[in-house]
């Protein structure tokens, strides 16, 4: 399965663009995709944290995905 | 006025205030959050704020509600502005009011520092010579 992941803040700057195409191929949840993201974008280790959101609602690494979710990648936040 | 808020424009603390201002408040507690000038002794030239924006207002509902609920407020209305963001200008303003000073002064401190943590914002520090994701490393 083929999934659209949205980034923000320096998650944009480690992947150089807006989005990026992840394919899963074994359970399809949350935790394979940061796995995926991990290897392809070594990068993402260096953050504080990094957290998943699925439709605008924050997930964990067990969360399904499907084709059509919007997810997206929600690096330490900084508002305020 | 929306009760919470995310713009490109300045934001209108006055307006904030106003909002949740009602006969039987004893007391109104209001946060400005500003951009200051020095980080680490470093020269900000300004700030530059990007938010998932749905997300966003939701978790600000969320803590203006959990805020309300908790400490019994009348009314806390959360206004965060977004893009370039010059030295000295509101970057956030959070109001609230209640019978007495103490539940405000408790619920406007909670908000601030759950926004800080919850909510989708991303903050950009930019200096003469580079410029910095606020927090993004430990």
């Amino acid at each position: 399965m083929e999934i659209q992941i949205i980034a923000f803040g320096i998650a944009k700057d480690i992947i150089n663009g807006k989005k990026v195409t992840l394919s899963l191929t074994d359970e399809h949840t949350v935790g394979e995709a940061r796995r995926k993201l991990s290897s392809e974008f070594p990068d993402f280790s260096k953050l504080a944290s990094l957290k998943f959101a699925v439709n605008a609602n924050y997930v964990e690494d067990n969360h399904l995905l499907t084709a059509d979710d919007e997810v997206v990648l929600i690096p330490p936040v900084s508002g305020g | 006025m929306k009760d919470i808020f995310i713009t490109e424009d300045q934001l209108d603390a006055k307006a904030c205030t106003e909002a949740v201002t009602y006969p039987g408040a004893g007391g109104l507690v209001v946060f400005i959050g500003t951009v200051r000038n020095l980080t680490k002794g470093r020269s900000v030239k300004h700030l530059e704020f990007e938010a998932y924006e749905p997300m966003a207002l939701k978790e600000m509902a969320k803590i203006a509600n959990e805020a309300t609920n908790k400490w019994g407020l009348h009314k806390m209305v959360i206004h965060h502005r977004l893009g370039l963001v010059p030295i000295e200008e509101e970057a956030v303003v959070i109001a609230c009011s209640s019978a007495h000073r103490k539940e405000a002064f408790e619920a406007c401190e909670y908000a601030i520092d759950t926004l800080k943590e919850t909510v989708p914002i991303w903050k950009k520090e930019v200096f003469e010579d580079g410029e910095v994701w606020v927090s993004a490393h430990p």
